[in-house]
């Protein structure tokens, strides 16, 4: 197991480290890195199936493996390891598969990449070798997070995934706005990360250590513990450990009000959207709250704190795909919303299901943005839904796939997120009868979020694809669909998302798949009547109804009454332009935070530094340093005799005034 | 075999009488730098035993001579190293070969007396680190002044004449408090071996005149705010090599002195002021962030970015007595003063690494100012991966060594209080958003036209250039995803401070 798994995350570094540094060929750049992610993915699928036949049990001494030891210190090992068990492997299995899809069709996307540089430049050289290095790079820290068995690892691959989010965001580094938005993404995350690292801190003085299984050992023993943060206010150290860690994962996850930078990632070249941006790194977050179940289940208020801001995320930032004209950011604002739909899940109780959610979201997700991306090509570069439409015709297999795409995400019954989003909103249903706070909020949410996100996927599908053909004639004239780098993985991502809902629900939410590995779920006391059963009680349920009206609604506007949607923008003008803003969180954090920083810094700076210091204690007493330095001025001759033979004389000195 | 062989007298002769040696040698100019080099790779090589052959397990010195120098005042010729000095002595002779190559080309004025400042520097700054006795610890500590003082004056920039005197006096008056301390205790105890020091019974008043003398001299040399204002302008003006030395090395003799002198001779003193040094720390990570945002020039970007980091050296050693009063327990006081440790090593390599890649710059284009770059990633690559690193090791990005001491002295911090803790960790965002601003402005974005002729005609870096940034690559990495080498030889030396510091002398 221990080779297994150390070979699962060296192949795609030894990848990336050979397309990076030793200057080969794009031929050999491409071969290393997806054969690195291939062996990946086929071993992560052999301990995912032995994790699922054998059943090894987590936090077992079967799933541990220590590599090394990094440090140790203050009487706390500090060890780099691995914990494989079920909720592990079906992470690994998510990003390997993603990974080699998008690594494939990296393959068709970055094919010209020199022409997107400009001259003179010897950046675009190697760009196509430097781009797939990087996301095998992305590829093994993912790993390494999702696999650690540590708070320190586990801090390594989640800052680790930060960078070369940030080199991939900022990858066409001579747009002015793809580094402005990784230079953002970057200082977003680190906000984040700041609330994560203090975490640990608590985490590592109460428990004394960091690995995963001392901590979730003590964790029932530390559960009444109470301690002071503000004088005369005392607060459940669970509490503050369980929210300082969310806090992280608002950062990684995207969450309101953490969630700024996601949108503007979409500089980044949209393989990365797909895998990085939509599929795994942003789930990250989701992830590690799950793994901390033990914690969050000790804690009330920080599942309602989850809860709330999940909910928040999920219907604020869906409301902001309806008014996008880029494709992919239309995708972006899905992205935050459904991962609203995770975290909900997780302040439930409902790990599993938070889980399941991320899983068949990562296909479908990837899908949607590899789709958009086999758009963009077709439409040279262009990504205004507003100059597309009709490309049904021309791209039969992106249509197609689209399709599948946007019926998993908006739940279409039997299609993969119809299992999972509705797995969520009925354990929302069940916190609120159990009184969780915040959980009617997050119910009421969740549940509009489905109209929502059926009205603005089904308007991207409509305008893209079908309708009038509105862009120029000499892009009408080159279209084509895409090479088939491009469409296999579309297509091989496209039946996971149909298939992966029906396949797993029984067993992941209704089941007994995570074990151990996951300590609670509220969605254990639901009887389970197989899949059948399931769509037929959901299409019963308000949420189905809810998604058909969506895409009804998107039908009606954007293929029927064409004129409507103009009328409306101008009725709720107000709204619109709140929307439009984004709520005006950009602007805010631009004066407030970016520009107060360096309001503060300027103050501090020629008051503190340059003013009280400098003039006033360092020059103040000018004339006692002018006269001593006039004095030096001689002595500082530039002979180096001269100064060795005061240094001599000095220490004569000194030791006649030493020996008195 | 090394074990017979005077190793610590070694490192501290053989560089200066090399470099007196080339000095004489003046007038060959091609016989300079290759000389100067053998010394410098030389000294480093004899500093690899200290490591090899140290013995992790004890806290006393090691590698300790003895010879008699002024009798009738009680002065020795002693020296030794423990698990505290022994990294720091490798850092040096490490750091100083990189230098001796940096300057290859690039000094065309003297070569000669410039090879030999940092050759006579390097065995001085080991003779602080290896000196058991008081007096030759001054001496060393004086003496190695000049050098700096010279380099700065003679090779340094246009201002260079304000920068060398700033920096004298502010270090100068430090140590002349110092000194008086020193012949203080003298006058009690008959001695000044640093160890016989530590022993000295002293009262309380005693003790906080003491600290506040050695104060004086630590705190400008580290720099800790409010004395730190002569760091930015002696960088700005001087050379490439003579920035590394100053950032790498020279900044953490004050954080050796705090630790080898104020914490175990004064530790009342140490324990009733340990407050207001903590405060002065965070100060120094928090408000010079904010300083370093907002720096036009690169070098003093980085100037900003060294204090701020030593801030975490400072915190790292003083919060232990809050920690121990907290826990009742060394163990999180030992991974601060450890983690403080990790962080001088550390950014004697990133910070080294950060001047050396804006020295590439300046050799280029003769400027130092970020607005006259941007863009540069498009003619340098291979700089560009370099700068980013990094950078990225600057910003703390787990993986290099600049994690891995900030981790452990923000997870003791918050054993001392979690405010504390905040503070210290609000690193993590200023850290990123100074450095990243920085590299984003000078090395992303199109070459603009009117900066065709300067930035638009770079060169990449040559082969000298990439061996040494992939070096000091090297050492970021290996230390950020395996300290515990570093760590291993610390513990015991580390304890057995604490053990004593904790000891009441009243």
């Amino acid at each position: 197991m221990k080779t297994i798994a150390l070979m699962i995350v060296l192949a795609p570094l030894f990848g990336s480290i050979v397309a990076g540094l030793f200057g080969v060929s794009r031929q050999i750049s491409h071969w290393v890195t997806t054969a690195g992610v291939g062996i990946a993915f086929f071993l992560s699928a052999y301990i995912f199936k032995v994790v699922a036949i054998d059943g090894v049990i987590a936090f077992g001494d079967s799933s541990q493996t220590t590599l090394y030891t990094w440090l140790v210190s203050g009487n706390i090992k500090f060890q780099v390891g691995f914990l494989i068990d079920s909720l592990t492997s079906i992470m690994m299995v998510t990003v390997t598969f993603i990974s080699l899809m998008v690594h494939i069709y990296t393959i068709g996307y970055m094919a010209h990449d020199e022409h997107n540089w400009e001259k003179p430049s010897l950046a675009g050289k190697n760009s196509y070798q430097r781009f797939f290095s990087y996301i095998s790079l992305f590829t093994f820290s993912m790993l390494m997070l999702v696999m650690s068995n540590n708070f320190l690892q586990l801090f390594f691959g989640w800052e680790a995934v930060g960078l070369v989010s940030y080199l991939l965001i900022g990858f066409w580094f001579q747009r002015e706005t793809a580094v402005y938005a990784n230079l953002k993404a970057f200082l977003v995350n680190r906000v984040g990360d700041f609330g994560f690292l203090l975490g640990i801190a608590a985490i590592a003085m109460y428990f004394n250590s960091l690995d995963y299984v001392d901590v979730f050992a003590n964790a029932q023993n530390l559960s009444t513990t109470m301690i002071h943060i503000f004088p005369n206010f005392e607060w459940s150290l669970m509490t503050v450990i369980c929210i300082l860690l969310f806090i992280g994962a608002m950062g990684k996850s995207a969450q309101v009000p953490l969630h700024v930078w996601l949108p503007d990632s979409m500089e980044g070249p949209t393989p990365i959207s797909a895998l990085i941006h939509a599929a795994t790194m942003v789930t990250a977050g989701i992830f590690m709250v799950a793994r901390m179940s033990p914690l969050y289940e000790l804690s009330a208020t920080a599942l309602s704190f989850v809860l709330i801001i999940g909910a928040t995320t999920a219907f604020f930032m869906g409301l902001l795909g309806l008014v996008q004209n880029d494709i992919k950011r239309v995708v972006a604002y899905s992205t935050l919303s459904q991962l609203g739909y995770m975290t909900v899940a997780l302040g439930a109780s409902a790990y599993s299901a938070g889980i399941f959610h991320l899983f068949t979201h990562a296909f479908f997700k990837a899908l949607l943005f590899l789709g958009a991306g086999s758009v963009i090509i077709a439409m040279h570069h262009e990504q205004d839904m507003r100059k597309m439409g009709g490309l049904r015709k021309y791209m039969p297999i992106t249509y197609i796939t689209s399709l599948i795409g946007s019926l998993a995400l908006i739940g279409f019954p039997f299609f993969a997120g119809f299992f999972s989003k509705d797995a969520i909103i009925e354990a929302v249903h069940l916190a609120a009868e159990h009184g969780r706070t915040g959980a009617y909020y997050a119910y009421y949410a969740v549940l509009s979020g489905v109209f929502i996100t059926a009205l603005y996927s089904f308007r991207m599908f409509f305008l893209v694809f079908h309708g009038e053909e509105r862009m120029d004639h000499h892009t009408k004239s080159h279209l084509h669909e895409s090479p088939w780098v491009v469409t296999i993985p579309l297509i091989m991502l496209a039946i996971p998302s149909v298939l992966a809902g029906m396949f797993g629900v029984g067993s992941l939410v209704f089941g007994d798949f995570f074990g151990k590995a996951i300590s609670a779920n509220i969605l254990s006391s639901v009887e389970y009547h197989g899949m059948l059963g399931f769509v037929m009680h959901g299409l019963m349920q308000t949420p189905f109804w809810l998604a058909m009206a969506g895409v009804a609604t998107a039908y009606y506007l954007y293929m029927v009454n064409t004129e409507l949607p103009e009328m409306i923008q101008e009725k709720f003008s107000l709204i619109h332009k709140a929307l439009v803003n984004k709520y005006g969180f950009d602007q805010f954090n631009e004066w407030f935070f970016a520009g107060g920083a360096r309001g503060i810094g300027n103050k501090l700076w020629q008051i503190g530094d340059v003013k009280i210091i400098d003039s006033g204690l360092v020059n103040g007493s000018a004339a006692l340093v002018g006269r001593i330095s006039q004095a030096l001025r001689i002595l500082q001759s530039g002979l180096l005799y001269q100064y060795a033979f005061t240094m001599i004389i000095g220490l004569l000195i000194m030791l006649w005034w030493a020996s008195i | 075999m090394f074990a017979e062989l005077p190793l610590l007298s070694l490192l501290i002769w053989l560089p200066i009488l090399g470099g007196v040696w080339i000095l004489l040698q003046g007038r060959n100019e091609t016989a300079v730098r290759p000389l100067a080099l053998t010394v410098s790779i030389l000294t480093f090589l004899l500093s690899l035993p200290l490591y090899f052959n140290f013995n992790n397990t004890t806290a006393v010195m090691q590698f300790t001579e003895k010879a008699s120098w002024i009798p009738s005042l009680n002065m020795f010729y002693l020296l030794g190293v423990d698990g505290i000095s022994m990294p720091l002595i490798l850092l040096t002779t490490f750091i100083t070969v990189l230098v001796i190559l940096s300057a290859w080309s690039v000094i065309k004025t003297k070569p000669a007396q410039y090879m030999a400042a940092f050759l006579i520097m390097e065995g001085l700054m080991n003779g602080v680190f290896a000196a058991l006795d008081a007096m030759l610890f001054y001496v060393f500590w004086e003496a190695m002044l000049i050098p700096m003082f010279i380099i700065i004056g003679v090779w340094g920039g246009q201002n260079r004449v304000y920068a060398a005197i700033k920096f004298f006096l502010y270090t100068f008056i430090g140590s002349v408090l110092m000194l008086v301390a020193l012949l203080y205790m003298y006058s009690k105890s008959g001695s000044f071996a640093i160890l016989d020091l530590h022993h000295l019974q002293l009262d309380m008043k005693a003790q906080l005149f003491i600290f506040i003398a050695f104060f004086a001299a630590f705190a400008v040399k580290v720099p800790m705010w409010p004395v730190h204002t002569w760091l930015p302008d002696a960088h700005v003006e001087a050379p490439t090599g003579g920035s590394v030395v100053l950032a790498a090395i020279m900044l953490k003799m004050g954080t050796y002195g705090f630790l080898r002198f104020s914490l175990p001779i004064v530790p009342d003193a140490s324990k009733e002021l340990a407050m207001m040094m903590v405060v002065l720390s965070l100060v120094a990570v928090v408000y010079i962030g904010f300083v370093a945002l907002v720096q036009k020039d690169m070098k003093k970007l980085i100037a900003y970015s060294s204090i701020s980091h030593m801030g975490f050296v400072t915190l790292g050693f003083f919060m232990a007595f809050l920690i121990v009063a907290n826990t009742k327990s060394i163990d999180g006081a030992a991974m601060g003063i450890e983690g403080a440790l990790v962080q001088m090593i550390s950014h004697g390599f990133i910070s080294g690494a950060m001047f050396l890649c804006v020295g590439v710059l300046y050799d280029r284009l003769h400027s130092r100012q970020i607005a006259d770059y941007g863009g540069v990633a498009n003619m340098m690559p291979k700089f560009a991966m370099f700068a980013v690193l990094f950078g990225m090791a600057n910003a703390g990005l787990p993986g290099t060594s600049g994690f891995v001491g900030e981790f452990l002295v923000i997870l003791a911090s918050f054993k001392a209080n979690p405010w504390i803790a905040f503070l210290a960790a609000s690193t993590l965002i200023l850290g990123a958003a100074y450095t990243l601003w920085m590299v984003k402005r000078v090395m992303f974005g199109t070459v603009s036209p009117e900066k065709m002729s300067s930035v638009g005609i770079l060169e990449d870096l040559n082969y000298r250039e990439i061996f040494i940034l992939s070096i000091l690559t090297i050492a970021v990495l290996f230390f950020g995803l395996y300290p515990a080498p570093l760590l291993d030889v610390m513990h015991a030396s580390v304890e057995n401070l604490l053990q004593h510091i904790m000891q009441s002398k009243l």
